[in-house]
């Protein structure tokens, strides 16, 4: 009863403020809308903000809507690989035959035979029934380090370095509001990346104060900030072909490109397929668009 | 389906056959002739824009299944398989997840209209409840469409929903063992998941045809709300409403694209690109975006059983909606005081929306226990009581004079601006 009162009241200043010109009952409730959202969206996510530093955003080639890969980056990045993260890291969903492909970073049919021909693999059963083994070929996957799960943990005193393949699409930051709004319509879709290279870039000496567990590492991006993962990278680790100087930042941002690739091999494809299509459809949307206006002009709307 | 059916065929073989299976009738009549307000907005063409969205699901459905292998050491590599190898993989598959976001998206504005128009009310109450059902089956085929990947939100998405029904009495851990088809999730889950993935669209697709059956036998409700009274407030759908309908769908495809083609990953988690491990619990576990609401409204009640209750109770509300509401006005726009708390609705789902992807703790745990407190008093308090308070304004005579006053006033203001 008493709310019906109220209701009554309310519906009162409706026909005061329809009478006075005045809308009370609009402007109450659009205050009542907007800060319930304002307090919703912007207050919380401050208040629940993780301690994991949040890594910033970075300029990558393949951002944005014509985004494509740098060759000179992937190929360096898969040396990085190679050299350096191969030897925990599996690359499971990769084949060596992917290093030719179109998007990719590009390598000759001749280098990617030599490149997986540097692998060994174990093939069979032959005629006999026996197992053996081989030099790769493209059609192989990437050879993982270890042959099972179990031997990696017992070698990396029980942590398991997961499998790269898509790494970068399996990683991402906390937006926030309004950050996770504006990335809908902006396209940024590199999160993955930017907590890759921060991670890979983001060693450092722990703060004084800092308890840091037995054979772990402090990194101020992982989370807890402390990872099982020792510093992979560090200056001059691998001597770039193209002459590129080995910084751990360069080499962090390279690898992470490459990973960016062997995540999504088909982004180059997407994104020029993507534009005629949406290109395409502006154009038909607007000729329905005068159909629509033509036809309907015939009765009164 | 209303009125007599104006079709005739234009040769002795359309005769023939229109005499043994009068098919092309049935679409003539209910794509063609079928007598459609003429005072219908855009908010009316997500009708259409869902029937696109349910077709393409199942279309692109179909081709994943042709490549997508349904067990637990092999999903979620096939999926990587489909990305890389298949033809064309990546896109059908990113149409496939997106669409899945767009379905809803539009789903969502679609209800939302039917609420604002009062589209639900007498004689639309069996439309409106068949939609419901079609909701509900939707979020279910989601649902199990999450979990195909296999990867960590499947798995856990999984853990969460199926545990649900173990809050029921008696029988919960035996119907949750039934539904996972062993003691814990595994293999057998995924299968019958996969399976059920498969046959929940094509029901969807046969309460579709009810649904527009039971809309074209009252017709299409319209911004007014006035039920139609002669030829004149009507338009044949063809080719009035074909066009418009078109050309709203190509518009929503433009952002439909967009998401395919250049955001397609933000709309799911991240986690879920980490294959399913059952040892390892992610640390926050969040269904899709579209599910959220109810999420927030689950874990706001602090008893299992009473949350599980209170979600589906929050759903099963919709389908007595048509009698909680005491006004017999239909559409908003003549209903000053529903207006305002249609909008403080929407804007109560989004927060609980926006709870349901933060952790259930502290003050969020609070004002999600409010939303969730005001969405059952929207609708079991404020819309029964604001048809016997509210004061309607004045509704025109007709949908004509309704549509002939706005051109009017149109005109009118034309010529005054040229005047001035």
């Amino acid at each position: 009863m008493a709310l019906k009162r109220l209701l009554l009241k309310i519906e009162k200043r409706e026909v005061l403020g329809k009478m006075s010109g005045m809308q009370n009952m609009k402007n109450i409730a659009k205050s009542i809308m907007v800060s319930s959202l304002l307090l919703g969206f912007m207050v919380f996510p401050t208040l629940a903000a993780g301690v994991a530093e949040r890594p910033e955003a970075r300029d990558w080639s393949f951002g944005g809507v014509f985004g494509r890969y740098d060759r000179g980056e992937l190929q360096r990045g898969f040396q990085v690989y190679i050299e350096v993260c191969s030897s925990c890291h599996s690359l499971k969903h990769v084949y060596y035959r992917n290093l030719g492909d179109d998007g990719g970073p590009g390598f000759s049919e001749a280098e990617v035979k030599a490149i997986a021909a540097k692998f060994e693999v174990t093939d069979g059963p032959n005629n006999s029934g026996e197992m053996f083994t081989r030099s790769a070929l493209p059609r192989d996957p990437f050879v993982s380090p270890f042959a099972n799960d179990a031997e990696a943990r017992s070698i990396n005193g029980g942590s398991l370095p997961p499998d790269l393949s898509v790494i970068t699409k399996a990683r991402s930051i906390e937006r926030g509001f309004p950050g996770w709004f504006v990335d809908l319509f902006t396209g940024y879709q590199e999160q993955g990346t930017d907590y890759t290279y921060a991670l890979l870039s983001g060693y450092a000496d722990k703060p004084k104060d800092f308890h840091l567990q037995d054979g772990m590492y402090y990194n101020k991006y992982f989370v807890g900030q402390q990872i099982a993962m020792p510093a992979p990278l560090s200056d001059d680790q691998v001597e770039y072909a193209d002459g590129t100087s080995a910084t751990v930042n360069q080499m962090a941002h390279d690898v992470t490109a490459f990973l960016m690739w062997t995540a999504e091999p088909k982004l180059e494809e997407r994104k020029r397929l993507g534009f005629k299509v949406i290109v395409f459809l502006i154009v038909f949307s607007t000729l329905l668009f005068l159909t629509k206006k033509k036809i309907w002009s015939r009765v009164e709307h | 389906m209303s009125g007599t059916s104006t079709y005739v065929p234009g040769s002795g073989i359309g005769r023939w056959f229109d005499e043994r299976l009068p098919i092309v009738r049935l679409v003539h009549d209910n794509f063609g002739s079928h007598p459609t307000p003429r005072n219908l907005n855009y908010w009316w063409t997500f009708g259409g824009i869902l029937t696109f969205c349910l077709v393409a699901q199942i279309v692109t459905g179909i081709v994943l299944a042709m490549h997508y292998t349904g067990h637990a050491d092999l999903a979620f590599d096939s999926v990587e398989h489909i990305m890389r190898d298949v033809n064309y993989g990546w896109l059908i598959r990113y149409a496939h997840a997106v669409g899945a976001s767009m379905f809803f998206f539009a789903v969502y504005i679609h209800i939302f209209r039917g609420l604002y128009y009062g589209s639900y009310k007498a004689p639309r109450e069996v439309l409106w409840i068949l939609g419901v059902i079609i909701y509900i089956l939707m979020m279910a085929t989601a649902f199990m469409g999450y979990v195909l990947p296999w990867g960590q939100m499947s798995f856990w998405g999984a853990t969460v929903i199926t545990n649900l029904f173990s809050a029921i009495p008696l029988v919960g851990p035996a119907v949750t063992e039934w539904l996972w088809g062993g003691f814990a999730i595994d293999n057998p889950t995924l299968n019958r998941f996969f399976s059920l993935h498969y046959l929940l669209p094509f029901m969807i697709f046969g309460v579709v045809i009810l649904h527009i059956w039971a809309l074209h036998v009252p017709g299409s409700n319209n911004p007014v709300g006035l039920n139609v009274k002669d030829k004149q407030d009507t338009l044949p759908f063809a080719p009035y409403y074909v066009v418009k309908d078109s050309f709203a769908l190509v518009v929503f495809l433009i952002f439909f694209a967009w998401f395919v083609f250049y955001n397609p990953n933000i709309l799911g988690h991240a986690d879920n690109y980490i294959p399913a491990n059952p040892l390892s619990t992610p640390a926050h576990i969040v269904p899709e975006w579209y599910l959220l609401p109810f999420y927030a409204i689950l874990r706001a009640i602090p008893d299992k059983l009473g949350g599980v209750l209170v979600m589906f109770a929050s759903l099963g509300i919709l389908v007595v909606l048509p009698w909680l509401d005491t006004s017999r006005i239909k559409s908003a726009t003549f209903r000053p005081l529903y207006r305002q708390f249609f909008w403080i609705f929407v804007a109560n789902c989004l927060l609980l929306g926006y709870l349901g992807s933060q952790p259930p703790e502290g003050g969020f745990l609070i004002i999600a226990r409010i939303c969730t407190a005001y969405y059952f008093l929207h609708f079991l308090i404020i819309l029964p009581v604001l048809g016997l308070v509210e004061t309607p304004k004045p509704l025109p005579e007709s949908i004509t004079k309704a549509v002939l006053a706005k051109s009017d006033g149109a005109k009118a203001s034309a010529i005054e601006d040229r005047e001035t």
